[in-house]
C-alpha cells in the first residue's frame, strides 16, 4: 500500500450569489476526480498550466480545501472524513511548502516565533529551551545561520524565505511535505539550489513528497513519477523517464514540444505542437474530454461526449485519451491541421507573431489564428537545467 | 441606496489596505508611513492643529482668565435682547448673552468637545471591533455556521450603515433624553458598524494570506490563528478609521448639541452647546456662534487631514 492514496478527489468551489442569503449559482470545478498514489521515499511531480487545479489538489491533501467527495487515504487512515481535531493532529506529518515564501510567512513574528509555534501546537519538545535547540537544528539543515532565529521574514532574501518555510515543515518531522511551486517565485540562480536542498533533506529524512509545478524542468530531475493536469483531472501519469522518452497524451506532447532541447541540431528539427484557444474556465468545463475543444487529434466520436478515464497502456504509464493507441499508430492524424507547426526556432515564432498581430481585418479573420499563444512555454526551462547544471553543492 | 454603497464601499477599500503593504515590508510597515507622513504637508498640518486643540482642552482650563459661569454684567449686557460686548479689555472674545467670558467659555469648551470626540469613538472602535473580530473570526474559520453568523451581523451593520448618521444619532438621543452622555452613546452606536465591518474586511483580506493557510497547515487551533495571526496585521485601516472617526464624532455631538441634544449643564460649556446658545442671536451678533463653529470646524478638519495622510501613507497603490 502506497503511503499517500488520492481516490476519485474532487474539490468543487461554489459561485455563490444573493442579495440577503448566498444562493449557489454554479461551481468552479477546480479539481475533478483525480485519483494517483505517492508511495514512500519517492517524489510524485505534478504538472499543469496555471489554473488547473494543482494548488487547490496540494491543499485538498491537507485539507485546507473542503474535500467535495473522494477520499485521501494517508498510511491506512482516510483524512476526508476525519473530524477536525483528529485532522489537526495529522498535520504534524504532512507538511507544505507554499508558492509565495513571503506571503506565507506572518510578517510580525520572528522566524524562531515561526518555528516553535508550529512544535507547540503538537506538543514537540518539553520547553521552550529544547525547541530552540531543535529550531537551531533544523536551520543548520536548510542552511540559515543561527542568528536568522531573531530576525524578521523581510530581512531575508526570497531563497533563504523558501529555506524558512522548508524549515517550518521539517520542525514538525513529517513524513510527506507538499511541496506546491516551490521555487516558481524564486530567481533563476537559486531555484536550483532549493532543489537540491529539497533532494539531499529527502536523502537524509527519508521523506516523501509531492511536488507541483507549471514547468515541466523542475521536476523532471526530482520526479520518480509524473503526473499531468488538465482542467482538474489527470490526463497522464508515468515514471519520469518513460513520460519524457515518450508522451502519449496530446496534451503532453504538446507542452513536451514546447520545451528546447538543448542540442541546436535536434532543436532545429524540433516539431511544435501549438495549441488552440485559452484554456476553458473550470467553472464551465467541457463535457467528454476536457480537453476535446484544443486537442489537435480531436475524434468526431466520442471525444466530446465520452470522458476518457485513466487507463494503463502499459508499463505503468497511464493516458487519459480515447486514442492513445491510433495516435501511437498513426492511424489517427491530427485534425486541426492549423494546430501544428514546424517551426526553425524560436524567433521565427516571435516575428510571425508580431506580423499577424500587426495584420490587418483579413488575416485576423483568416482561420488560420497564428496568434494563439502555445499552452504553456516554461521560458525558464532551459535556462534553470543550465544552472543546475553548473550549479556547485550549496554551503 | 447609494448612501449604503458609498460608505460601505469606502470602508471595504480601507479594508483591503492592509493586504500587499503588510506583507512586503513587515514590521516596518508603519516605520515607512510615518517616514511618507513626515515629508506630507496634509500629516504636518494635521498634526499641528491636533496637537494645539489636545493642548488647548489640556490646559485650556486652567489658563482661562474667567470662570465659565462667571456673569460679568455690563450696562451693554442684557439677556435676550442681542446686545453684546465685542472684542474689547480682557473680554477677548467678549461677552455672551448672559454676561460670560466667550473665551474663557471657548476654552473650557475645548476640553468637553476633546471629551465627547474621544469617548463616543472610543464606544464605536470598542464596541465596532468586538462586532468585527466576531464577524470575521465567523467568516474565516468558522465553516458554514459561522458564515450564517457572519451574514446576519453584517445585514444588521448595512443597514445600520444605509441609515443618515444623524438622523440615528438623533433617534438614539430622543429615546435616552438631553445630557452628554446622550450625545457621546448616540454618536458612539453611530460609528459601531463602520469599525464593525472595517474590522471584519480586513480580517477577511488576512484571513485569505497564505502565512494563515500555512499557519493552520502547521497544526495551529483556529481560535490562536484569529488571535495571534489574523488580528493583529488587521488593525492598521482600524487606527487610520479611528483618526478620522474623531472628526465625524466632533462634528456629530456638535450637531446633537446644537439641535438641542446636548449637556444642559451651563457650568460645562461644550462648543455644539455654545453654537447652538448663539443661534438666537446670529443676526446681530455673528460672532458668538463663529468661535465655536471655527473651532469645531477646524479640529474636525485636522483629525481628517491626518486621518487621509495615513491612508494615503498606508496604501500600496499610492507608493513611490
Ligand atoms: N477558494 C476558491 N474559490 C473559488 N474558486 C477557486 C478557489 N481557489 C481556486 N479556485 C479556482 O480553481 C481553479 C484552480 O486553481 P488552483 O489555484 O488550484 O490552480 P493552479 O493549478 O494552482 O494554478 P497556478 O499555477 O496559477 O497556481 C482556478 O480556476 C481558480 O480560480
Ligand atoms: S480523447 Fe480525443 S480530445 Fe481527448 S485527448 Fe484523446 S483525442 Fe484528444
Ligand atoms: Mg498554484
Amino acid at each position: 500500500m502506497s503511503l499517500l492514496e488520492l481516490d476519485g478527489v474532487k474539490v468543487h468551489f461554489p459561485v455563490k450569489k444573493g442579495l440577503f442569503f448566498d444562493r449557489t449559482v454554479g461551481h468552479v470545478y477546480a479539481v475533478d476526480g483525480v485519483s494517483l498514489s505517492v508511495e514512500a521515499g519517492q517524489t510524485y511531480g505534478l504538472v499543469g498550466e496555471s489554473g488547473c487545479g494543482k494548488t487547490t489538489l496540494g491543499r485538498a491533501v491537507l485539507r485546507l480545501n473542503d474535500i467535495t467527495d473522494g477520499a485521501v487515504v494517508f498510511d491506512g487512515t482516510d483524512l476526508a472524513k476525519l473530524p477536525s481535531e483528529e485532522m489537526r493532529a495529522f498535520r504534524r506529518r504532512l507538511q507544505m511548502v507554499f508558492q509565495d515564501p513571503l506571503g506565507s510567512l506572518n510578517p510580525r513574528q520572528n522566524i524562531e516565533s515561526i518555528l516553535a509555534e508550529g512544535m507547540a501546537a503538537h506538543n514537540i519538545g518539553k520547553d521552550q529551551a529544547e525547541r530552540r535547540e531543535k529550531i537551531k537544528e533544523i536551520l543548520a539543515k536548510v542552511g540559515l545561520p543561527s542568528n536568522a532565529m531573531s530576525r524578521y521574514p523581510h530581512e531575508f532574501s526570497g531563497g533563504q524565505r523558501q529555506r524558512i518555510g522548508i524549515a517550518r515543515a521539517l520542525v514538525l518531522e513529517p513524513d510527506v511535505i507538499i511541496c506546491d511551486e516551490p521555487v516558481s517565485a524564486l530567481d533563476v540562480s537559486v531555484q536550483a539550489q532549493v532543489i537540491n536542498l529539497l533532494e539531499e533533506l529527502q536523502e537524509s529524512l527519508g521523506l516523501t513528497y509531492l511536488v507541483i509545478a507549471h514547468d515541466l524542468a523542475v521536476v523532471r530531475h526530482i520526479s520518480d513519477v509524473i503526473g499531468v493536469m488538465y482542467l482538474g483531472g489527470l490526463v497522464e501519469e508515468a515514471p519520469s523517464d518513460a513520460l519524457y522518452a515518450g508522451p502519449r497524451h496530446p496534451y503532453t506532447k504538446a507542452l513536451m514540444s514546447a520545451v528546447p532541447v538543448p542540442d541546436p541540431e535536434v532543436e532545429d528539427r524540433r516539431e511544435r505542437i501549438l495549441l488552440h484557444g485559452d484554456l476553458p474556465s473550470p467553472a464551465n468545463p467541457p463535457a467528454g474530454c476536457r480537453f476535446h475543444t484544443r486537442c489537435p487529434w480531436v475524434q468526431e466520436t466520442k471525444c466530446a461526449t465520452e470522458r476518457p478515464p485513466l487507463l494503463d497502456t502499459g508499463d505503468g504509464h497511464k493516458v487519459a485519451c480515447h486514442f492513445t493507441a491510433e495516435i501511437e499508430a498513426g492511424t489517427v492524424k491530427q485534425t486541426l491541421a492549423t494546430g501544428i507547426e514546424a517551426v526553425i526556432s524560436t524567433e521565427a515564432v516571435a516575428t510571425e507573431a508580431v506580423e499577424v498581430s500587426e495584420g490587418d481585418a483579413e488575416t485576423a479573420d483568416a482561420p488560420v489564428k497564428k496568434e494563439e499563444e502555445p499552452a504553456t512555454v516554461p521560458a525558464q526551462a532551459d535556462a534553470g537545467e543550465a544552472e543546475r547544471a553548473e550549479e556547485s553543492p550549496k554551503a | 441606496m447609494t448612501i449604503l454603497t458609498n460608505k460601505a464601499d469606502k470602508i471595504d477599500r480601507l479594508a483591503e489596505l492592509t493586504q500587499s503593504s503588510e506583507a512586503v515590508t513587515g514590521t516596518s510597515l508603519w516605520r515607512e508611513a510615518f517616514r511618507r507622513m513626515r515629508s506630507s504637508k496634509m500629516a504636518i498640518i494635521g498634526a499641528a492643529i491636533i496637537a494645539a486643540f489636545v493642548l488647548v482642552a489640556i490646559v485650556g482650563p486652567m489658563l482661562a482668565p474667567h470662570g465659565p459661569t462667571a456673569q460679568n454684567w455690563r450696562s451693554e449686557v442684557f439677556p435676550n435682547q442681542g446686545k453684546f460686548v465685542g472684542m474689547r479689555g480682557e473680554n477677548w472674545f467678549g461677552l455672551d448673552h448672559l454676561g460670560r467670558d466667550m473665551f474663557s467659555r471657548w476654552l473650557v469648551g475645548a476640553r468637553q468637545t476633546l471629551l465627547v470626540g474621544v469617548v463616543s469613538m472610543l464606544i464605536g472602535l470598542i464596541i465596532g471591533a468586538a462586532v468585527g473580530i466576531l464577524s470575521g473570526a465567523a467568516a474565516t474559520l468558522g465553516g458554514k455556521v459561522g458564515q450564517r453568523v457572519d451574514t446576519v451581523i453584517m445585514r444588521v451593520t448595512d443597514i445600520m450603515l444605509s441609515l443618515p448618521s444623524l438622523l440615528l444619532a438623533v433617534s438614539i438621543a430622543a429615546v435616552l433624553g438631553q445630557s452628554l452622555t446622550t450625545v457621546m452613546i448616540a454618536v458612539g452606536v453611530v460609528q459601531i458598524p463602520i469599525f464593525a465591518r472595517l474590522l471584519r474586511g480586513s480580517m477577511l483580506v488576512q484571513g485569505g494570506a497564505d502565512y494563515v493557510l500555512a499557519a493552520k497547515a502547521v497544526g495551529i487551533r483556529r481560535k490562536r490563528i484569529v488571535l495571534t495571526q489574523i488580528l493583529p496585521n488587521s488593525l492598521s485601516p482600524v487606527i487610520v478609521q479611528a483618526t478620522l472617526s474623531l472628526a465625524t464624532a466632533i462634528i456629530e455631538a456638535a450637531a446633537l448639541s446644537y439641535l438641542g441634544l446636548g449637556n444642559p449643564d451651563p457650568a460645562v460649556p461644550e462648543w455644539g452647546v455654545m453654537l447652538s446658545q448663539a443661534q438666537r442671536f446670529f443676526d446681530n451678533e455673528p460672532m458668538m456662534a463663529a468661535y465655536p463653529a471655527i473651532g469645531i470646524i477646524i479640529t474636525a478638519l485636522g483629525f481628517t487631514l491626518l486621518g487621509e495622510a495615513m491612508r494615503e501613507a498606508l496604501d500600496p497603490k499610492l507608493r513611490g
